[in-house]
């Protein structure tokens, strides 16, 4: 398995390629207004009398992961295909970057939408670079053009530039996925589309495809259709997350922290899950609370000094840091006292500890892991910045 | 034959003086066993194509395309030559109508496997990639579809090769003059060249298009490696 590395050195080809977009003419699209698709009042009925989506409405901002999360029957896969015109609705209207996609060729639309699906499609006849190369054979690129394009892609998702020459076959599932990334990628549409994309890899590769696609995407910074039946890829992929139900209602459609804490009814809350508060703690940065400053001594300080800081805290143990502010780690009260200094006493390490950016989740696991009940907040590896108490985490998720 | 005893049979199994005597008119009939075999099985793709496709297309049309060539195939072969004698006589049409007829059913239920065949996701990406219609065809799933119509293409090429045989009873037959011949002098050294050539010729021509289609399909060479 290849790690899907070397994003950060990549960032600069894309940024050159976006550049050369700027100034050529013969780029994709860019810049025609605001990259949104919005839906109005599009349903959807199929031949056969079943309503796949019901009167939807949904603006898709520019530039964010908006997910699609539903059982299934939901509508969401129809909702994504009626973008590119893959499914044509049967009322309302879709407009992407301005236009109703109804007054575009759809093969002209699609080769400026990218598209990622759950078994990647990729062309099992066609070589890697050959499959990377379809939209910009198909919108006319020169040779030279495309061949260049396809080593900054393959860079891009990481794979290495030998697997050019490769069949789909030849390679593994995750590397697949990324071909199918690099695909859709290949003319740098402002717009991509993605259905169930990590689905058919397995689940500690599918965590490493979502982690780096995330990370591209913050470079990248496209205006993502991303439908899921997984709760917690929607939490995880997306910046907006809407709700469907069958018959295709829209039920909810919001950043995931709101719909966590308020979701709209009983289909909502049960469709997060009963672990709503967990999910929802994971995505709350442990510097949204306040930490207390909890029962801190000195090595230096007396003895006795410990089973007093301890009892205004409420313990039976004081955390030690020393005068620079360095976490040394906590001692026993009672032990403490008996010594002349607090420094004489065992100083056991926090095993461990949280900065500013983990989650709240990471620190209730530190917590529950933890003999002293509580989860030790650090800055620079070892400063010490606070405790975070399970009272502060109730307080901010209720 | 009749009054020949198995052993005398034997031994004038295979007068190669004959052979010697008539090799240009060995010739002509393997030629002209080529021309009808490679004409039938050109005229009986390009008919089976726009079926297939239609048949693809339209699903509900499958079953009475598929029926239809279902019912010329199983008209046997000399009656069929016969009934068609009225309309087009004794050219070389006749025979090749009734070779294409019945090339149709396995060339156009291979096609149309085929082409069914192609992976429905590998379909759905090309559409979404914004392929037309007739390039996704000829791009992606005719490629696809290859192996599957080779494979029609041989077992029709073989059958062919058999089959223009009988038509010697309507006035051509390429290798299949040497059976007549053979029978009406009652000589078996015409019977046996033409078994072998025709046998030999049968061999080669599966052999060319397998190697045709590894040459095609260098994508599908690779599996495995």
């Amino acid at each position: 398995m290849v790690a899907w590395a070397g994003v950060e050195c990549t960032v600069d080809t894309l940024r050159a390629t976006l550049a050369h977009y700027a100034t050529t003419s013969d780029g994709p699209p860019q810049g025609a207004g605001p990259h949104v698709i919005s839906f109005e009042n599009v349903s959807k009925r199929f031949a056969n009398g079943t309503i796949a989506v019901h009167d939807l409405d949904l603006e898709v901002p520019k530039g964010e992961v908006t997910v699609l999360v539903g059982p299934s029957g939901c509508g969401k896969t129809t909702t994504l295909r009626m973008i590119n015109r893959m499914i044509e609705a049967t009322s309302g209207r879709i407009v992407v970057d301005g236009q109703d996609v109804r007054q575009v060729d759809p093969p002209q639309l699609r080769r400026r939408i990218g598209y990622v699906i759950q078994q990647v499609g990729l062309f099992p006849h066609r070589t890697v670079g050959e499959n990377i190369a379809t939209v910009p054979e198909l919108v006319g690129w020169d040779k030279q053009r495309i061949r260049a394009r396809i080593g900054e892609l393959l860079d891009l998702v990481g794979l290495p530039a030998e697997v050019v020459d490769r069949y789909p076959h030849q390679l593994s599932g995750g590397q697949r996925q990324r071909v199918g990334v690099a695909r859709a990628l290949a003319v740098d549409p402002p717009i991509m589309l993605m259905d169930e994309p990590f689905g058919a890899v397995d689940p500690i590769v599918r965590g490493r495809l979502q982690d780096e696609f995330l990370r591209l995407q913050q470079e990248v910074q496209k205006t993502i259709v991303f439908v899921t039946h997984d709760i917690d890829e929607a939490i995880k992929m997306g910046d907006r997350i809407a709700i469907l139900r069958q018959g295709g209602f829209l039920e909810q459609y919001a950043p995931p922290e709101e719909l966590l804490a308020e979701p709209a009814d009983d289909f909502v809350a049960d469709f997060l899950g009963a672990e709503r508060g967990l999910k929802r703690l994971a995505l709350i940065p442990v510097s949204a609370v306040k930490a207390e400053p909890g029962p801190v001594v000195a090595p230096d300080d007396d003895g006795h000094r410990a089973p007093q800081a301890a009892e205004a805290f409420g313990s039976d143990w004081v955390v030690v840091v020393d005068a620079d502010r360095r976490l040394l780690g906590w001692a026993d009260a009672a032990e403490a006292a008996e010594k002349p200094k607090v420094g004489d006493a065992e100083v056991r390490p926090f095993r461990l500890q949280v900065d500013a950016d983990d989650s709240l989740r990471a620190a209730l696991n530190a917590m529950v892991q933890s003999h002293t009940g509580v989860a030790v907040r650090v800055s620079h590896g070892d400063r010490y910045e606070g405790l975070v108490t399970l009272e502060l985490l109730s307080k901010e998720i209720s | 034959m009749t009054d020949g005893t198995p052993t005398v049979l034997a031994a004038e199994l295979v007068r190669w003086s004959w052979i010697g005597d008539h090799t240009d008119d060995i010739r002509d009939a393997l030629v002209q066993h080529l021309e009808l075999t490679g004409l039938a099985v050109l005229f009986g793709s390009l008919l089976a194509f726009p079926l297939a496709l239609a048949a693809v297309r339209w699903p509900r049309l499958y079953a009475p395309i598929l029926g239809f060539s279902g019912v010329l195939f199983t008209i046997p072969s000399l009656a069929l030559f016969i009934l068609l004698i009225p309309f087009t006589g004794l050219r070389i049409w006749t025979a090749l109508i009734g070779l294409t007829m019945y090339t149709l059913l396995i060339l156009v239920r291979n096609m149309v496997e085929g082409l069914r065949g192609v992976d429905p996701d590998v379909r759905e990406a090309a559409e979404a990639m914004g392929y037309t219609r007739a390039r996704q065809l000829f791009q992606v799933e005719l490629p696809l579809a290859l192996p599957v119509i080779v494979a029609g293409l041989r077992i029709a090429t073989v059958t062919t090769i058999g089959l223009v045989t009988v038509t010697a009873l309507i006035g051509w037959g390429g290798l299949g003059q040497l059976f007549i011949l053979g029978f009406t002098l009652d000589f078996s050294t015409p019977l046996v060249v033409g078994i072998v050539l025709s046998a030999l010729l049968a061999f080669a021509a599966d052999l060319l298009l397998v190697g045709a289609q590894r040459g095609l399909t260098p994508w599908a060479r690779s599996r495995g490696s």
